[in-house]
């Protein structure tokens, strides 16, 4: 026995072989990895994922739920707040169990499924209708409001006007992400531009809505080649960044240059817009006057409603023709490949500065409608959220797509908006339940939840621009999206 | 000469604290290639636990500051890096694969969430806690009555911020962990093949990024004494300038363009006007990016056809 171990380890190589062979040697004897028996049997498994997450989330609440600091004479002050503590652990313990038990009960596969990308040709008809009847709603909304709900029309149309001035935003974002591919976080900018070129030129040289507006777009599409020039060079995060900083550098210049732009108090008195030189006030020359109505307020919201209707479906008609063009063509082959489009002669300098114009253009023309709308601006309405809410508009909808804009504005804004009146939760979580606390916690988790669920946006299928022997449309993966060349 | 000097430390300072966040957004991005947003808040997390710790403390009768410090540590540490952890679980595992954007906008919206998380279960009003740590190191004293000194909290914070960055560049050259997450830095996929647990590494990845944010959160509460819910957001966009400053990607790169914005603000401050100093720092941030595309330390992205 003895003999036989020593002329094993005389046989043994040397070096990294040996290494290898000792190796194999120790291994022998262990069983090959197996994934060890589960017998827990489904309640079993349930209880322990939900033990897990409710740990999880005991950990996570502690220093938020069960301690709260306030502000106290002399100092700060620790209040302790078991209950709802216990309660947010308990709901999650719940939560979890339930789902794994009788949601997630089935055994999950090792290898995830099939999806299917290109077979959305069918579902053409239902986007093109769904696009004509919204089309035909939004023409006839402040109608049907003042017909249907006559009580809550005022509010409902002002809330229309939100909507739409963020389906605009959208559009022009679009142009920008959606077809150029550029990634920007600072479109908040050029809506800012927009909204102060209008009040300062309508405040300090008396001139009218319909005047300014073009000036504020033309303002707002230089300052979008300014911006544009400097950062052509920069792909994906860091063009991202740079857009990020610039708006930021616009938010503290009009925050801080007083003389100009009036910092923090901003511009007041920013003049309505007229139709035709008819104002939407009591009186003499007033619109009600000339056509020998009786004067309502909401007829200057009617006015405000179609004014911002006309530019958002303007914003909509320009890219679908821009799409057309061959810069549009451009900007999408940007997209899709930059090298290539470079290999093929595409002067890539003017077709990213005229996406960056053109978005920032209808930013401003969106600017300063706000402005007029308002009837006061200030530096705190064009933070970095913002960007991001338009950014997200954009992407929840579905890059590229025209309708997924208009249906995310609609739910992220109007949900929002709705959360407001959810006073009827009171009865339930007690009188200090206030919702519009909630109203932008929501938000954010719907942003999260929305994007999980549908990571290329609630449209998921796109049009191509180029069409080969048969029109159709394909799934949004097949589309490259914003990777910022 | 004196001014400058102060001026000086108290930038290198602020750098610290800029650069402990930069950390955090440079190795995201270097392993899964996505803007971490929510990094800001998990920042301004970290330094409303820290609070919390040093009230409960307070509140059972344990003052001994080097302890109550160390606990603070330690807890911020822990519940920040849980809830690093769990927001990558949540909003950017399910999102994995799926095209850039995505986790982008996720991101966002988690940002949003826990600003307005805290904001409703803190309360939105600003907190302040007294100085705890006071006094310092003179080191020069000038007869124009400029004194310049370094503060002990200015020193811990330094120190601090140099003791991690230490510890921090040897686990990820030294260390099996450090090896995984290089590993599926440069390839994920073949990273996997090789049989590292690749989703268990980008989860240590937040973890850690988590806690260094927390570190620089409860330096940020002992240096300024006052927080408030927003505190994240302009942190979090100063910490991302940094690590894009310095190349984003490189841990180096976080530190020096951390320490870079902080000087720069300090400075800006200092000799020109408070109010432009973000302007300032943006604008350097552009300047080096157009001549410099992929920052100070960063590899230049070689595009292959």
């Amino acid at each position: 026995m003895a003999n036989s171990t020593t002329s094993a380890s005389a046989n043994r190589p040397e070096g990294a072989e040996r290494l290898s062979e000792e190796r194999r040697e120790a291994m022998r004897g262990e069983p090959p990895f197996v994934e060890a028996p589960t017998d827990d049997t489904r309640l079993v498994r349930a209880l322990k994922e939900a033990g897990v997450t409710a740990g999880l989330v005991a950990v996570l609440t502690l220093f938020f739920f069960f301690f709260r600091t306030d502000i106290a004479v002399g100092g700060l002050n620790l209040t302790v707040d078991p209950k709802s503590w216990i309660i947010a652990v308990g709901i999650a313990f719940a939560g979890r169990f339930l789902l794994t038990y009788f949601v997630f009960a089935g055994e999950r596969p090792t290898i995830g499924g099939w999806k299917k990308v290109a077979a959305a040709s069918a579902r053409w008809p239902i986007g093109k209708v769904l696009g004509i009847t919204l089309l035909l709603i939004a023409l006839t909304l402040p109608f049907l409001l003042m017909t249907l709900l006559p009580g809550q029309d005022r509010y409902l149309l002002d809330l229309s006007i939100l909507i739409l001035t963020y389906v605009m935003l959208g559009w022009g974002l679009n142009i920008v992400v959606g077809l150029a591919g550029l990634l920007d976080l600072g479109y908040v900018a050029f809506y800012a531009v927009g909204a102060y070129s209008f009040a300062l030129l309508a405040t300090n040289f008396d001139l009218g809505f319909w005047i300014c507006l073009p000036m504020a777009g033309l303002f707002a599409a230089l300052w979008g080649v300014m911006l544009g020039f400097p950062v052509l060079r920069l792909r994906g995060d860091y063009l991202a960044i740079v857009t990020l900083a610039f708006g930021e550098i616009i938010r503290v210049v009009l925050l801080n240059w007083y003389d100009f732009t009036g910092g923090p108090n901003g511009i007041l008195g920013i003049p309505k817009p007229t139709l035709f030189g008819l104002e939407f006030s009591r009186g003499e020359g007033s619109f009600s006057d000339f056509f020998g109505l009786e004067y309502s307020s909401i007829q200057r919201f009617v006015f405000l409603y179609y004014i911002i209707l006309a530019l958002a479906l303007l914003t909509n008609f320009v890219t679908m023709r821009m799409r057309k063009l061959p810069v549009g063509r451009a900007w999408e082959a940007l997209r899709e490949d930059e090298i290539a489009c470079r290999s093929l002669g595409i002067n890539t300098v003017n077709v990213k500065l005229t996406a960056f114009a053109t978005g920032a253009m209808f930013g401003g023309f969106a600017g300063s409608f706000f402005a007029t709308r308002q009837g006061f601006i200030s530096p705190e309405s064009f933070t970095f959220i913002e960007s991001a809410i338009i950014l997200a508009i954009v992407v929840l909808g579905g890059l590229g797509s025209q309708l997924g804009v208009v249906i995310a504005s609609v739910v992220m804004i109007g949900g929002i908006e709705l959360l407001r009146n959810l006073t009827g939760l009171q009865a339930i979580f007690g009188a200090g339940f206030d919702p519009t606390q909630y109203r932008m916690l929501i938000f954010g988790l719907a942003m999260v939840l929305i994007m999980v669920w549908k990571p290329r946006g609630l449209v998921s299928t796109r049009t191509p621009s180029a069409i080969y022997k048969e029109k159709k449309t394909i799934g949004a993966d097949l589309v490259a999206q914003g990777e910022g060349h | 000469m004196e001014y400058f000097l102060q001026q000086l430390i108290n930038g290198v300072t602020l750098g610290s604290i800029y650069g402990l966040i930069a950390i955090g957004y440079t190795m995201v991005y270097g392993i899964i290639g996505m803007i971490n947003f929510a990094h800001g808040e998990i920042f301004m997390i970290g330094s409303f636990i820290a609070l919390a710790v040093f009230l409960a403390l307070a509140a059972i009768g344990i003052t001994f500051l080097p302890l109550v410090l160390l606990l603070m540590v330690v807890v911020a540490m822990i519940c920040t890096a849980a809830w690093g952890w769990t927001i990558e679980r949540v909003a950017y595992r399910p999102l994995r694969g799926s095209f850039r954007l995505a986790p982008l906008i996720t991101a966002i919206g988690m940002s949003i969430f826990l600003q307005n998380f805290v904001q409703v279960t803190q309360g939105a009003r600003v907190k302040p806690l007294p100085p705890q740590i006071q006094g310092g190191i003179t080191l020069m004293d000038s007869p124009s009555g400029i004194v310049v000194q370094i503060s002990w909290i200015q020193i811990i914070i330094i120190l601090m911020t140099v003791v991690l960055m230490a510890g921090f560049s040897l686990l990820i050259s030294k260390t099996s962990l450090g090896r995984q997450q290089r590993a599926c830095e440069q390839d994920r996929k073949m990273a996997s093949l090789l049989g590292v647990n690749v989703d268990r590494t980008i989860s240590l990845t937040f973890v850690m990024g988590a806690g260094l944010a927390a570190v620089a959160g409860m330096m940020f509460l002992l240096y300024y004494g006052v927080i408030d819910f927003y505190i994240g957001f302009i942190a979090g966009v100063k910490a991302f300038t940094a690590a894009v400053l310095g190349g984003i990607g490189s841990l180096p790169g976080a530190m020096l363009g951390g320490l870079a914005i902080g000087l720069i603000e300090t400075f800006w401050s200092g000799y020109f006007s408070v109010e432009y100093k973000d302007v300032a720092a943006f604008s350097i941030l552009a300047i080096v990016l157009i001549f410099m595309p992929s920052g100070l330390l960063g590899r230049p992205e070689v595009e292959k056809v």
